[in-house]
């Protein structure tokens, strides 16, 4: 279970310098910049915790994402931003022993409530994974996955919607010839662009991803980076991601998690240059993490 | 100047990774075992391609005389070294000695096939040149000599070369009038025969519904006396025509000699093949040695199954084979499915699947029982009192049938299928589930356009290895469905066209006849490694099909085109 292991705070590893980060700072409340509560909000958390288990993995976590903005999540391995972004789409209900409390709202509906529909929730949020994972179809059915399943057969509306979700995810020039053969052949980039396509082909509010270029080289890693500064055109995009230069140059709000909680949530200009709590200067400084 | 010699530094001790370390006894065990593995099944292909290869290749005809003035003739099959062991006592005394064995056929004649001679009682021993091997419809070979030809009475040819040459002339014209009147008994009169039976048939089932004394039923039986009629007067037609094609037929008759002097007469049609054995050139043998493999892979058995072909075995074994594979793939997938995908894992699902994988440990013969019980007399039988009525007494599926043999393999292949697709269905990354997932699709989605289209490479191989085992199988086969001897194929032009009642041959179940059951075990001991040999291409052939379906999947999913 990789996702427990990563996000279980007892047993995340501490390479950092014990004397920066004091356990009782940790019970502060979270320090957010007053501008990021403008816009209309796209999400919202609120007072959310998390257990696998017996384990706490998110401690009273609240978080306003606003919309068509790039909001990264930033922090060390198992601070728990992966879990966070998992739960935002409820893909952490197929892990057994989770348990919740708090809600999160997708534009003002509720996502954790005991009779939301899963699946038509889902349907409103794309989502991008850490290592590419196109289906063992072609790539035109790898984009068309999401209108599939709502059993669309119509097959212009198919071909268009393919069309303009490779075009939206920067690989319809690679692709265009070669849309019936597998999604397979693709290189490690490419493929991670068609889930992108995959992850908006059908018009989501929210893109999520998790750490989408930490398998890629540099090369695809900056046309994926080229490719969100695009989405959040039409898209608000949640991006979790421990690379701090990533998160400087796409992002429009970070926040920054540490131990299941967040420590300090603003504009990304703010965090990296004015932290307003020392536990972000320590970590923007490379002190831990 | 001469520096004082510095102190040797004492040599170190060089150290080398100990053989255990490196492992390397092991890989020699390991290497080893794979070579024993590997000989074994190289030895027994080999075994059984060599005898099997062998058997239809026409061997020479040897006039042996014996020093006890007895004369011989017959093929030599094989020669062989051994103790004479008349007791215990002269056991250790005597000298091996070489012997052979004579193939001297005329069975009708005395009785045996075969006869021992050894070397040391030979006088002489030629190949004459008109000795001729002649393979008949009854009473196995025939080896001696052809005197004379008749037709209608009256001798066309007298003497050895020209009966001989008046053979080979007219010998395929008897012989297609032989085929004329098989296929016309086979074929025309069947059909009215058939047409008969159906008659009577729904006759019987128009008196179990409306009763004997009710107007329908006098109706139809009027009706039907009057079809009967109609079909008596062409079945006494054809049988005349039959009658008349018989005639000319019989009227070709061979006069023959054997070496001990006797005659015999032998009607032309009654011989499949003959060739005289000591004249043959490489051509002529490889002629025969062809001739023989097709009429084996084509025709049917004769002789109790030593000779003649195996077609309906082969196609019988195919046939059971792919519905098996049909039977079993939904069963075995589903439950896999339900045991991996659905079902909470706990201790029930872990005993269900040790259930599974123990049922593979039942012995086939078992299923063979409850096949038996369950699917022919149970299941059967009440699908005959339920649909099939007018057939009582006799039943028509409440009996031994191609779909009870194929469903009780599938029954004894369920456990291969069912461990392979869990095997398949848990190497399907995580990773490629959440994507369904977070795409919003539901469970059954993922599954199905998901997870089956990744395990479907792992689910065939389940198929393979169950086909390989099925195919093979003989116990069970013999109680639910398998015959020596199957009157009609399972496939015919009649509705249904394929006949999942009928009784099958099984390639398995011929080698078991052949070498256990015949009559004459050294006759039809060739027979055996040649159909083990067909058992084993065929098999290989249904294996090769799927592997290369699933070759070709495996390529769509990686990198070909769809």
């Amino acid at each position: 279970m990789p996702t427990a292991a990563r996000s279980a705070p007892a047993r995340a590893p501490l390479n950092s310098d014990p004397v920066t980060v004091l356990p009782e700072s940790l019970d502060q409340p979270s320090t957010v910049h007053e501008a990021v509560m403008s816009g209309p909000a796209a999400v919202e958390v609120d007072r959310f915790n998390l257990w696998y288990g017996a384990n706490q993995a998110i401690h009273n976590v609240s978080l306003r994402i606003p919309e068509r903005k790039v909001i990264a999540l930033l922090g060390p391995s198992g601070c728990g931003k992966s879990t966070l972004l998992r739960s935002l789409n409820r893909l952490n209900d197929l892990i057994p022993g989770v348990r919740t409390t708090g809600d999160i709202r997708l534009h003002g509906d509720s996502v954790l409530g005991p009779d939301v529909d899963v699946i038509e929730l889902r349907k409103r949020m794309g989502m991008v994974f850490q290592k590419s994972n196109p289906f063992p179809m072609t790539i035109f059915e790898n984009v068309v996955f999401p209108l599939r399943i709502d059993g669309i057969r119509n097959q212009a509306m198919l071909d268009e919607v393919c069309e303009r979700s490779l075009k939206a995810s920067a690989i319809w020039e690679e692709a265009k010839d070669r849309l019936h053969t597998s999604a397979l052949s693709l290189s490690g980039g490419q493929q991670q662009r068609l889930c992108i396509a995959r992850a908006i082909a059908a018009n989501p509010e929210v893109v999520l991803m998790d750490e989408p270029c930490s398998a890629l080289d540099p090369i695809a890693t900056s046309k994926i980076e080229d490719l969100m500064l695009d989405l959040k055109q039409d898209y608000t995009v949640v991006i979790v991601t421990h690379n701090m230069q990533q998160a400087a140059r796409v992002s429009d709000y970070t926040a920054l998690f540490y131990f299941g909680r967040l420590i300090e949530y603003g504009p990304t200009a703010e965090i990296f240059q004015r932290p307003r709590r020392p536990e972000t200067a320590d970590y923007i400084q490379g002190r831990f993490g | 100047m001469s520096q004082p010699p510095q102190a040797a530094r004492p040599p170190k001790e060089r150290r080398r990774t100990s053989l255990a370390a490196r492992g390397e006894p092991l890989l020699w065990l390991l290497g080893a075992g794979q070579v024993v593995a590997s000989l074994m099944i190289l030895g027994l292909l080999f075994f059984v391609l060599v005898k099997g290869f062998s058997t239809f290749w026409p061997k020479p005809v040897e006039l042996v005389e014996t020093a006890s003035g007895e004369r011989l003739l017959g093929e030599v099959t094989r020669t062989e070294t051994f103790r004479p062991m008349q007791s215990e006592a002269d056991a250790a005394a005597a000298e091996p000695v070489n012997r052979r064995l004579l193939r001297t056929g005329n069975y009708d004649l005395y009785g045996d096939d075969f006869r021992w001679v050894l070397d040391a009682e030979i006088v002489s021993s030629t190949r004459p040149a008109d000795a001729v091997a002649i393979e008949r419809l009854e009473w196995g070979p025939f080896v001696g000599f052809i005197e004379e030809y008749r037709s209608a009475g009256a001798t066309v040819a007298a003497g050895r070369a020209a009966a001989w040459s008046a053979f080979e002339e007219r010998h395929a014209g008897v012989r297609d009038l032989w085929r004329e009147i098989g296929d016309l008994e086979r074929g025309e009169l069947g059909d009215v025969f058939h047409e008969i039976d159906g008659l009577r048939l729904s006759l019987r089932r128009l008196e179990l519904e409306q009763g004997k004394n009710s107007p329908e039923y006098a109706a139809a039986a009027a009706a039907a006396d009057r079809e009967r009629a109609a079909l008596m007067l062409r079945s006494n037609e054809i049988g005349s025509r039959v009658a008349a094609l018989r005639a000319r037929m019989e009227e070709d008759v061979l006069v023959l000699s054997e070496i001990g002097g006797v005659r015999k007469e032998l009607p032309v049609y009654a011989v499949v093949r003959a060739y005289q054995a000591n004249q043959l050139s490489l051509g002529d043998r490889l002629g025969i040695y062809f001739a023989r493999w097709w009429e084996f892979m084509s025709d049917e058995p004769r002789e109790s199954n030593t000779e003649g072909g195996v077609f309906p075995a082969i196609f019988g074994t195919v046939l059971m084979t792919l519905i098996m594979a049909l039977a079993v793939t939904p069963f075995g997938v589903i439950a896999a499915l339900y045991l991996r995908e659905y079902a909470k894992q706990g201790f029930i699902v872990s005993a269900v699947r040790v259930a599974v994988n123990n049922l593979a440990g039942v012995p086939s013969i078992v299923f063979g029982v409850f096949g038996l019980g369950f699917f022919c007399y149970l299941v059967g039988g009440t699908i005959d009192s339920i649909f099939y009525p007018e057939y009582a007494p006799s039943p028509k599926f409440g009996t031994q049938g191609l779909m009870w043999a194929s469903l009780t393999l599938a029954l004894l292949t369920l456990p291969v299928v069912i461990v392979a697709t869990e095997e398949a269905l848990s190497a399907v990354p995580r990773s490629l589930r959440e994507a369904g997932y977070a795409c919003g699709a539901s469970k059954w989605q993922v599954i199905r356009m998901v997870v089956l289209p990744k395990a479907m490479p792992g689910i065939m191989t389940g198929i393979i290895l169950a086909m390989a085992r099925g195919a093979g199988e003989v116990a069970p086969l013999m109680l639910t469905g398998v015959v020596k001897l199957a009157p009609e194929l399972p496939v015919s032009g009649d509705f249904p066209f394929i006949h999942l009642e009928r009784s099958i041959m099984h390639l398995g179940f011929h080698i078991y006849d052949l070498g256990f059951q015949s009559r004459n075990a050294e006759a039809a001991k060739p027979m055996v490694f040649t159909t083990t040999l067909l058992l084993i291409s065929v098999i290989v052939l249904m294996n090769v099909f799927v592997i290369s379906l699933r070759t070709r999947l495996k390529r769509k999913l990686s990198s070909g085109y769809f």
